[in-house]
């Protein structure tokens, strides 16, 4: 009875907002749930495979094998740790609080994603599943699915909404190279909420063979977690860096939030101590006034989409209605149901982050500090330079670089009218 | 309280026969022949009839329903509006019981009080969620309070430990997905049917409806010698986006499902 009487958005977010939280690292609960966000909502066909990761996958997560393996991979494989570097000029630039990044782009494959790709593979490859599929909206999470896929021997097939492909062409053929099969999928609007019902379509199909490695933190449970333990290791990671570089925590974080796996990785870590803040940046297109956007937490209400409870962008009728933003890792409709529950919680803040900042930011980076940041993670990048103008210059501003740029410099000469 | 589904499968039972139960998306393919169609459904066979609740990602369908509920989407078809057509059905037709099927998030929007209250007041017999297992079935707890039967999915991959808590929470009938996949594929095997469906059976005295894969009258047949009643989806729906005018659709409505409504009566009687 606990959603019955949630009647209106408006109660429901009220109802639950700033509830007390005596640990963030209780959550999810046995059924998945982050107080009232997350849970299993799937079709019954695919409840007992879900099931049977859930139990897997809580045994390997406290099994020393399994952790030593993945960590293994994440050093080899991956070239962990990611240093944290200070942006001095750009802070300097600024005149404010300084400016630190994780540098996720320094990854194997370039971006935070192959940390839950490696996790999960290991994950399939213990439970005797060969048949990988994926759904991608950058392209990022498909390669870094592809690249694991090649590492270990599996088969791969990713869906790609067929708008997505057309704009991420060259990660498309990264794809190919790595022995994926790339599946174009032209259903509703094209992009990665359809990537993912096509994926969900395959599992249905292919259920008794096939691991459906999920690229976020969205997706019934155990998915939000498994993800979100994989990528905690930036926080981990982070957090030992700053006590370490700088003898103390970051006053405040900053992350780009699509379905919010970044975020959480470097969040994750960080939550139990109050005295650091937390701000996701979401992507607010062409502005939230616009209705062209992506800004599931600042903008969206509370629905279920594709497994969970959490903040969704759908029109009166509960339809999921279409998203916008320059970037199309950020480009999606729902978000994690943890963030859901962090932001009902009050303990981080969602805010949105238009396209032409996320641009602004993209330059001012590449200009100051000879980095070329993925379009997603320049969402974080021009949060940690708002953040940055209203804060003294002795706080600590610890930005997480989530992904390089290289595959968005297509999008940028087109925008700007440059034809390569 | 209404009774229309158990009265309905008792009737069924003490006649002999099978019941059919045609699947439609509501608003498909004109918002204004729906509730006709429905009326024609019943004159041509139906026993009970499903009326799809369309929405934007409904991930365990295939492309012909997916199709169909792009196009009601396109129109603006929303809750409300049907369940002013389950209304209107009910002031000429108060016996056959009609179920929405589809998924959560509409209903999310529409607030979960005033959908048991709206359901119940417009004449719904039943609700099956697709994307509400039974471990999320408090979600919609208010249903069953108006009266509103919540239908649940067994499937193929349904372990005999989810069957008794699905068996321990079900109302009005069991709705068995043949094969794993998605609606509109064609993998039905009857044999595994059957001994699904008998085991199903084996635990209690719910009855038992088998869709997906159920796209002719050769196939409601074969499905019909061990459940209950069959549910054809896919197959109408596709049938009547070819109708380009409420007359034609009326007319391809009854010409696919008296056939199948004969030849269901005909295999029973042998
Ligand atoms: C570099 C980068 N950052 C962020 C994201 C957004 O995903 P998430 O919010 O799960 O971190 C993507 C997705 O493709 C990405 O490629």
């Amino acid at each position: 009875m606990r959603y019955a009487s949630a009647n209106t958005n408006e109660q429901a977010t009220n109802m639950s907002n700033r509830i007390p939280v005596s640990d963030f690292h209780a959550y999810p609960d046995a059924h998945g749930r982050f107080a009232d966000y997350g849970g299993i909502f799937m079709p019954e066909t695919l409840m007992p495979p879900l099931e049977e990761l859930a139990a897997a996958y809580l045994a390997m997560r406290e099994d020393p094998a399994f952790i030593a393996e993945f960590e293994r991979d994440l050093k080899h494989y991956v070239g962990r740790p990611s240093p944290i570097y200070h942006a001095e000029r750009l802070s300097a630039k600024i005149g404010g609080a300084q400016i630190l990044l994780k540098r996720e782009d320094l990854n194997h494959t370039g971006a935070h994603k192959i940390n839950n790709t490696i996790g999960q593979a290991l994950v399939a490859r213990r439970m005797g599943k060969r048949r990988i599929i994926a759904e991608t909206g950058a392209g990022q999470h498909g390669v870094a699915t592809a690249t694991v896929c090649a590492r270990f021997g599996l088969d791969c097939i990713v869906y790609m909404g067929a708008v997505d492909i057309e704009r991420q062409k060259i990660n498309v053929y990264r794809m190919k190279l790595l022995g994926a099969k790339v599946v174009p999928v032209v259903s509703g609007s094209k992009t990665l909420k359809d990537a993912l019902n096509e994926a969900m379509r395959d599992w249905v199909t292919n259920v008794a063979d096939t691991f459906y490695i999920i690229g976020t933190v969205a997706g019934p449970h155990p998915y939000p977690m498994m993800v979100r333990d994989f990528n905690a290791v930036v926080g981990r990671e982070a957090r030992a860096q700053m006590l370490e570089q700088y003898g103390r925590l970051p006053d405040v974080l900053t992350a780009c939030v699509g379905g919010g796996s970044n975020a959480i990785g470097l969040f994750h870590a960080f939550l139990n101590d109050r005295e650091v803040a937390m701000v996701g940046a979401e992507a607010a297109g062409e502005g939230i006034a616009s209705g062209r956007h992506a800004a599931s937490l600042s903008a969206g209400r509370r629905g279920v989409l594709h497994g969970n409870r959490t903040y969704v962008i759908c029109d009166d009728n509960g339809q999921i209605t279409e998203t916008h933003s320059i970037s199309a890792g950020l480009d999606y409709p729902g978000v994690g149901p943890e963030h859901a529950f962090l932001k009902d919680s009050g303990r981080a803040r969602y805010v949105g982050i238009t396209d032409d900042e996320a641009l602004a930011a993209f330059h001012e980076l590449a200009r100051t500090e000879g980095i070329l940041a993925a379009l997603e993670s320049s969402h974080a990048v021009a949060q940690a330079m708002k953040l940055a103008r209203e804060l003294p210059k002795d706080q600590l501003i610890l930005c997480n670089l989530s992904g390089r740029g290289d595959k968005d410099v297509h999008t940028i000469a087109a925008r700007e009218g440059i034809e390569l | 309280m209404s009774q229309r589904i158990e009265q309905r499968f008792a009737d069924l039972g003490q006649a002999g026969r099978k019941g059919l139960i045609p699947f439609i998306s509501a608003g498909d393919p004109l918002p204004e022949a729906t509730v006709a169609i429905m009326h024609t459904l019943v004159a041509a066979g139906a026993d009970l009839i499903e009326l799809g609740v369309p929405y934007s990602d409904p991930v365990a369908d295939g492309p012909t329903i997916q199709h169909s509920s792009e196009r009601a989407i396109a129109r603006g078809v929303g809750i409300a509006q049907i369940l002013g057509w389950v209304s209107e059905f009910r002031l000429t037709d108060a016996t056959t019981p009609v179920v929405l099927m589809g998924y959560l998030n509409p209903i999310e929007i529409y607030g979960h009080a005033r959908f048991a209250d709206d359901a119940s007041a417009a004449g719904v017999d039943g609700v099956l969620i697709v994307d509400v297992p039974v471990e999320e079935a408090e979600t919609v707890a208010l249903l069953r309070e108006k009266g509103v039967r919540e239908i649940f999915l067994v499937a193929p991959t349904t372990t005999d430990r989810r069957l008794a808590a699905i068996r321990a929470r079900a109302e009005g009938f069991i709705y068995y997905v043949s094969f794993a996949g998605i609606t509109g594929a064609s993998q039905l095997d009857p044999l595994a049917v059957r001994a699904r469906v008998e085991h199903i059976k084996q635990g209690g005295s719910i009855p038992v409806a088998v869709g997906f894969g159920v796209r002719d009258a050769a196939s409601a047949v074969q499905v019909a010698e061990s459940a209950d009643a069959v549910v054809i989806g896919s197959a109408l729906v596709a049938t009547l986006a070819a109708a380009t005018s409420r007359d034609a659709a009326l007319a391809a409505a009854h010409a696919f499902l008296a056939p199948i409504r004969a030849a269901l009566d005909q295999a029973v009687r042998r």
